[in-house]
């Protein structure tokens, strides 16, 4: 057993699991002072699991997790016990009440009072001298859903100082900022860390990685497959070592380009997207898609890509320009009409919009098709029955039972489901994919890239957003990048079997391409 | 018709709107409560009646309307640790319960009218406070709870944790407030501001009528809704609609041949109004019905 | 994997109506009673002649209708709690539509007619909160019980104008109006009460097979993959309201065309509250509702036989703990399935 007194964090031996599935599997982990220790790893490597449970958050199974250097029963960990013992955590999500001021925000749970009452003078006075010292900027006194997205994760930061921490943890924190809010957070937590606090930062995004840990922690499928440091380590290092395989980037594709003499399926001109709020999340947007073409959309969660798929499906209305499937005009259709002329769409929240979670396999086969399946005595069961049977074994959908419950499948069963359902309905000419390997196990991953592919030989136009780059650099024939709803710059063919080609989305994606 | 433009600037017309209004208000700022915490406050109807009627037959043997208020207030907060443990230790749907616990009240006042007192539709006359609505310290003790609600929520430890756990549970929760314990607080806080409300009811009357809350309970509910969930707006709601129902009363007696129902409608139809977001915006906690789970 | 949910239902009933009957009893136990003795004759009042059988059918056709019109917002993700103003309105309109047809008109014409304006009327009320909730958002639970306040209202306004002098009921519907008895021993069953059963088929086949029933099920279940489907979720909440306030209308028949032939000032109250139990007794299946409906027709009139033994209120009691027992057995059941499941 090596010595655990300089890690004020250290977890041994530590397991979680969520049903059959092993998130955590005997994971040893030491964070000392002073360090930005990266925690990387492909999406459901385990990394938020890990760091959930260190902070009390979930259970672990089994292991011991040791807080300066003290050991905390696992049935009694919290966060309340975490907060206690200087563990702080942002989440992904933020974990703030949007209806409560900052301060508010800042005190709730150790609220300190002045006879009797709520005393948030005192703090909001201490938030403001935070702020200075660490350059976080945010009003104490406004209200939090008024905040934009960096301010409120300057909340999350701040409400952790302010309850006095010796370890922070980061899950994810650059996935919703800008480029320059991203450079502004790397300052301050290089800060942090300098002033002897411990920074635990969950990516998996490697230029993050390299621009700022010393340490790094990879994870693979649960496990700490490698520990690296951060200062001499190249970002391919490091990719190799969260992937682990060659297999995602090595898929069977006949050459990039879409088939000479290709029909354009689908047109956008000028298509403008307002958010709730009246700003442009998709403005003046053009683009094509070709017969049998993949086309991939880079760029950073929040630039406009879930809203310009979302209303070329006809789930968001569009305030300006056409949209239109092989000639025929798209834009004053509904969702329903939509999929009639030819759309598929395998949205990017597969929970919410992609299944009915409680119908059965057959009955979310037949969702977007129902009109087909229904005769003069109403819905044809026996002939959905085939179908469904058909369609389950040919997508590889396990189990293949058609009145299973879909809630009761894996995550990429299910996705299995809806990719198979979008593919089968007998119009399908042009594919809407979001994020389509989204916390999905790679066993489904490569299933889902045949499919895609698949599709594509058919003659299939396929648009296909994605976070993940080596996913957009495997499948696209032209991968497009948008930056503040704008199509920011294109590579196509040869550029994106180039070395650096993955660099240079990098770049588009952060505006700082300059091209178009 | 000038009959009614007299007694409106009478003096015991605004008496009288006050005394209508006060269960509203006791039952509103249960609502409010509850509401807030992210608990559907549904049930209110079944404590005002449960309440009423504790209250009658406690003060009836005791022949103390002091001791009749305290059995009214219990009453009400049994109700409520009855629908505690059924929507909070057990989940059980919020809506289901709250029409549920209203249908067992009706039953069990009725069915307990008839043990105790032989008869269907009344008891017997009880002991209220006597000295009107001066010396009615129920009335004094609505009117300090009226003032003293809105700092609640807005000043004290109880109150942040209140709002956060009905406005975003997992956030509470993820700083270490309990949100079971602080939602079981609120709802034990309803039950006791309810019962009370049936308390006035019953001591006002002098006595308990089968059925005599008569909907009031929803009423308080549209209150709080049309008070955006504010203890001190949903008073002064409750005032207008013990305004509404007083001119009704003046109007009947007056014998118009103007149908009454339209005022008595009133509360109503302002309630949809707002909630279809005519007055403002009217926003329900994020959390409201949701039970707790992280 | 079919078999468990079925045990699942069971269990939740079995555990229900244990509770009901142990609560029943601690209350007949309380005024010195057998309940052994008050159960058996409370049996025996209702299923031992025709008589008895003829009023339970009379007393369970309302709450089939209204467990239907429960069921049907319910499976769309809806609670109408607005069933009471529903089906008060549903039996004014068909009283005054029927009282306002010629003394002669034929029963071809006039029962359609009639049993159509019930609906109707049902449906018109139930579509506000329908499209309030579509346009504005505005939740249906407080609306559909601002509705049963003002269709009170609306009632007593209205009944200024129809209601016969010194009456608090409308004038007697004509002939051809009229609903014939069942004719089980000079009971009220009427043929209401097949049109109900006729009603819960097509509530069945509606959900069960045709293509709106689907989709109004996958609006319930999840309206954010429901809408992704093509599906049209805010028509679909209107249409479903529609229906349930049609359905709950149609209560109208069992009363003004089936029973009085008019219309009187708090006709069916209740039936509206108790088809909430009914809905969820009948765990939102129409056959189940069917059942659900005649087990408190039963508890309905064996508490009017058993009355000189226990107050008849005790029968709201057990009414309102079924519904109780049913939701808590079911949620905490559902949990127990969700931890397993995960």
């Amino acid at each position: 057993m090596s010595t655990t007194d300089d890690a004020v964090l250290a977890l041994s031996g530590v397991s979680r699991a969520f049903g059959a599935v092993l998130a955590n599997d005997r994971v040893d982990l030491r964070v000392t002072r002073g360090h930005v220790h990266a925690l990387v790893g492909e999406n459901g490597a385990g990394k938020s699991t890990l760091m959930r449970v260190a902070y009390g958050e979930l259970r672990a199974d089994g292991g011991e997790i040791r807080l300066k250097g003290e050991l905390i029963p696992r049935e009694r960990h919290s966060p309340r016990e975490a907060i206690r013992r200087g563990v702080g955590m942002v989440h992904q999500h933020f974990m703030l009440v949007p209806t409560l001021s900052v301060v508010e925000n800042v005190v709730l749970g150790r609220e300190p009072l002045r006879r009797g009452l709520l005393d948030l003078a005192g703090p909001a006075g201490a938030l403001r001298e935070l702020s200075r010292r660490f350059g976080l900027e945010v009003e104490p006194r406004a209200r939090v859903e008024e905040l934009s997205v960096g301010e409120r994760q300057r909340v999350e930061i701040l409400r952790v100082l302010w309850q006095g921490c010796d370890v922070l943890i980061l899950d994810e924190p650059t996935a919703v900022l800008a480029p320059a809010e991203v450079r502004r957070l790397f300052g301050v937590l290089a800060d942090m860390a300098a002033s002897g606090l411990a920074v635990v930062l969950i990516t998996h995004k490697l230029d993050e990685v390299c621009a700022l840990a010393e340490r790094v922690t990879v994870m693979r499928q649960g496990r700490v497959v490698d520990e690296l440091d951060g200062r001499v380590v190249s970002a391919a290092t490091i990719a190799r070592a969260m992937v682990g395989r060659e297999v995602l980037l090595r898929v069977e594709r006949g050459p990039r380009g879409a088939p000479p003499g290709a029909a354009t399926l689908l047109r956008v001109d000028g298509l403008r997207v307002t958010r709730g709020e009246g700003t442009d999340a998709v403005s003046d947007l053009s683009l094509v898609v070709k017969a049998g073409e993949i086309v991939g959309l880079a760029g950073v969660e929040g630039n406009g890509q879930r809203e310009l798929v979302e209303a070329l499906v006809g789930l968001r209305p569009q305030a300006a320009g056409s949209i239109s499937l092989a000639g025929r005009e798209l834009s004053r259709l509904g969702v329903g009409e939509r999929l009639a002329a030819g759309l598929g769409h395998v949205p990017e929240d597969r929970l919410a919009r992609g299944l009915v979670l409680d119908f059965s396999l057959e009955e979310n086969l037949a969702l977007g098709r129902q009109g087909e399946f229904c005769g003069w005595f109403g819905l044809d069961r026996r002939r959905l029955r085939v179908e469904a049977i058909r369609l389950l074994a040919e997508g590889d959908v396990r189990p293949a039972e058609p009145l299973a419950c879909a809630r009761a499948l894996s995550g990429g069963n299910q996705q299995k489901v809806v990719m198979a359902r979008e593919l089968s309905r007998p119009a399908a000419r042009v594919l809407l994919c979001a994020q389509p390997t989204r916390g999905v196990d790679i066993g489904a991953i490569e299933h889902i890239h045949r499919g895609i592919l698949a599709a594509r030989g058919r003659g299939v136009g396929v648009l296909l957003a994605s976070a993940d780059l080596p996913e957009l650099l495997a499948l696209s024939d032209r991968v497009l990048v948008m930056f503040k709803g704008r199509v920011a710059g294109q590579l196509a063919g040869a550029e994106l079997d180039a070395p650096g080609a993955a660099e240079r989305l990098g770049e588009l994606m952060t505006g700082a391409g300059g091209a178009t | 018709m000038s009959g009614f433009l007299e007694s409106l600037v009478g003096f015991a017309f605004w008496v009288q709107v006050l005394r209508i209004s006060v269960p509203y208000v006791l039952a509103a700022l249960g609502g409010a409560t509850s509401e807030r915490s992210g608990v559907i406050d549904l049930a209110l109807e079944g404590k005002l009646l449960v309440g009423a009627f504790a209250t009658a037959w406690v003060a009836d043997l005791s022949q103390s309307p002091w001791l009749g208020a305290l059995a009214g207030a219990a009453a009400g907060a049994l109700v409520a640790l009855l629908y505690g443990l059924l929507v909070l230790r057990w989940r059980a749907n919020q809506i289901v319960v709250g029409v549920a616990i209203n249908l067992l009240a009706f039953g069990l006042t009725r069915y307990l009218l008839k043990l105790a007192y032989g008869s269907t539709s009344s008891s017997p006359p009880t002991p209220g406070f006597e000295g009107g609505l001066a010396g009615n310290p129920l009335f004094w003790a609505c009117a300090a709870l009226v003032v003293v609600w809105q700092p609640l929520f807005s000043r004290t430890r109880f109150g942040l944790r209140l709002r956060a756990a009905g406005e975003h549970p997992q956030a509470a929760a993820s700083v270490g407030v309990v949100v079971g314990r602080v939602r079981w607080a609120a709802v034990t806080l309803s039950g006791v501001l309810a019962g009370l409300g049936g308390a006035w009811l019953a001591l006002d009357n002098h006595g308990f009528t089968a059925e005599m809350s008569g909907g009031r309970g929803y009423i308080a509910l549209a209150a709080v809704i049309m008070g955006k969930w504010r203890p001190a707006a949903a008073a002064l709601a409750c005032l207008l609609f013990g305004f509404a129902e007083t001119c009704q009363l003046h109007l009947q007696a007056a014998d118009l041949g103007l149908p009454t129902e339209v005022i008595r409608s009133l509360p109503y139809l302002l309630t949809m109004v707002a909630l279809a977001g005519f007055i403002g915006r009217s926003r329900a906690p994020a959390a409201l019905g949701v039970p707790e789970d992280v | 994997m079919t078999r468990a949910p079925v045990m699942r239902e069971a269990l939740v009933l079995g555990i229900s109506l244990l509770s009901a009957m142990a609560a029943g009893s601690l209350l007949i136990l309380a005024l010195g009673e057998s309940p052994a003795h008050v159960y058996g004759l409370l049996l025996r009042s209702t299923w031992g002649d025709s008589y008895g059988v003829g009023q339970v059918l009379f007393k369970s056709t309302p709450l089939i209708f209204t467990g239907l019109s429960v069921a049907l917002a319910f499976r769309a993700g809806l609670f109408n709690i607005g069933a009471e103003g529903q089906l008060m309105l549903g039996g004014l309109a068909a009283a005054l539509v029927g009282a306002s047809l010629p003394a002669g008109a034929p029963a071809a014409l006039a029962l359609p007619l009639v049993v159509l304006a019930a609906a109707l009327a049902g449906a018109v009320w139930g579509a506000i909160p329908g499209v309030l909730r579509a346009c504005f958002g505005a939740h249906e639970v407080i609306n559909t019980i601002m509705l049963n306040f003002l269709a009170a209202a609306l009632v007593l306004g209205l009944g200024h104008e129809v209601f016969l002098p010194e009456t608090t009921h409308t004038a007697l519907v004509v002939e051809g109006a009229r609903l014939p008895a069942l004719g089980l021993a000079g009971s009220a069953a009427n043929l209401s009460f097949i049109l109900a059963l006729v009603a819960a088929a097509a509530v069945w086949f509606y959900l069960a097979r045709a293509r709106r029933g689907f989709e109004l099920r996958a609006v319930g279940l999840s309206p954010g993959a429901a809408e992704n489907a093509g599906v049209r979720v805010r028509a679909t909440w209107v249409a479903a309201m529609a229906t349930a306030g049609a359905l709950a209308g149609l209560v109208g028949c069992n009363f003004v065309l089936g029973y009085k032939h008019y219309f009187e000032e708090g006709m069916g109250r209740g039936a509206g509250f108790m088809g909430i139990a009914v809905a969820l007794l009948g765990r939102g299946h129409p056959l189940g509702v069917v059942l659900a409906a005649l087990l408190l027709g039963t508890l309905s009139h064996g508490g009017m036989a058993v009355n000189a033994l226990v107050p008849k209120e005790l029968v709201d009691v057990l009414q309102a703990v079924i519904i109780l027992a049913v939701a808590a057995s079911s949620a905490a059941l559902d949990r127990g399935a969700g931890r397993a499941g995960q």
